[in-house]
């Protein structure tokens, strides 16, 4: 039987939510998460349910994934600015949020990000659209995708905000 | 009157179990021990809030004794004084509702 299977597969920026339910699912199915790459994902037999899974944007630290392996995480691995990591089910229950504050900085760092390189990418639209490679539009483009991504993040902050003016 | 805010309830847990020194995951359990399960305290929200209390100068990272021990963590005279004016804050919270309660 096959131990080890690679699945290719793309989620916007603003579904890491889903992301994450779909790492869960797998690993209900005997699947946990082994190793990231760009739009891929490898995965390695466990019992089913055996693992939780959580992914979250933080910039790479090597004193925060030191105090996750404190708490009984296991650092998965990293692509772009993402990191994942897995516990066991056996070892409690698995979060890296509790509360409204900490999810709203999230969202704020996922907009950070989005929002410099959207930035870097309409500045380079403009240079490109005005020299001779003609290339500009594919940095415009990028910038327009970046811009609705910032946006539906935006979105998902408002909703927590307004939650929080009546409870953390 | 900077200091005079409520404190979330994580934070006050995070105050409350670093009167005596304690790593990360001492906190998280002694926060759902004492308040009977209801509590969790997830590591990333953990992390940003420690990180955010030594900026305030509520607690400190002690010295590890090496690196491969657990960091641990204690409240500061300052983180003292807030969580003694929290718990003040509370009881006239919980005092004036058990009062207007009973009162009907």
């Amino acid at each position: 039987m096959e131990n080890r299977i690679t699945i290719r597969k793309w989620f916007w920026v603003w579904s890491f939510e889903k992301e994450e339910d779909w790492l869960n699912e797998m690993a209900m199915n005997g699947w946990v998460l082994d190793g990231v790459g760009y739009c891929t994902y490898h995965f390695v037999r466990c019992e089913p349910g055996e693992y939780s899974v959580r992914l979250e944007m933080h910039p790479y630290d090597e004193a925060y994934l030191s105090f996750m392996r404190e708490t009984g995480a296991e650092f998965v691995g990293q692509m772009m600015m993402w990191i994942y990591f897995r516990k066991k089910t056996a070892d409690g229950p698995f979060d890296l949020f509790s509360d409204i504050d900490s999810r709203i900085r999230h969202l704020n760092t996922i907009g950070r990000f989005l929002a410099a390189i959207g930035g870097a990418n309409l500045a380079l639209g403009i240079v490109n659209s005005l020299s001779p490679s003609r290339l500009g539009w594919v940095n415009l483009l990028a910038a327009t995708l970046l811009m609705y991504a910032l946006g539906r993040i935006h979105g998902k902050k408002e909703a927590l905000e307004k939650d929080r003016l009546l409870h953390e | 009157m900077a200091e005079s805010f409520a404190l979330t309830e994580a934070t006050y847990y995070i105050l409350l179990s670093l009167v005596r020194p304690r790593h990360g995951y001492g906190i998280m359990q002694l926060t759902e021990e004492l308040s009977g399960g209801r509590v969790h305290l997830a590591a990333g929200t953990l992390y940003g809030a420690l990180n955010a209390l030594s900026t305030k100068g509520w607690i400190i990272q002690l010295p590890a004794e090496d690196e491969s021990r657990r960091k641990e963590y204690s409240l500061t005279e300052k983180g003292f004084q807030v969580l003694v004016n929290e718990v003040a804050r509370l009881r006239e919270l919980a005092d004036n509702g058990e009062r207007i309660l009973r009162e009907g």
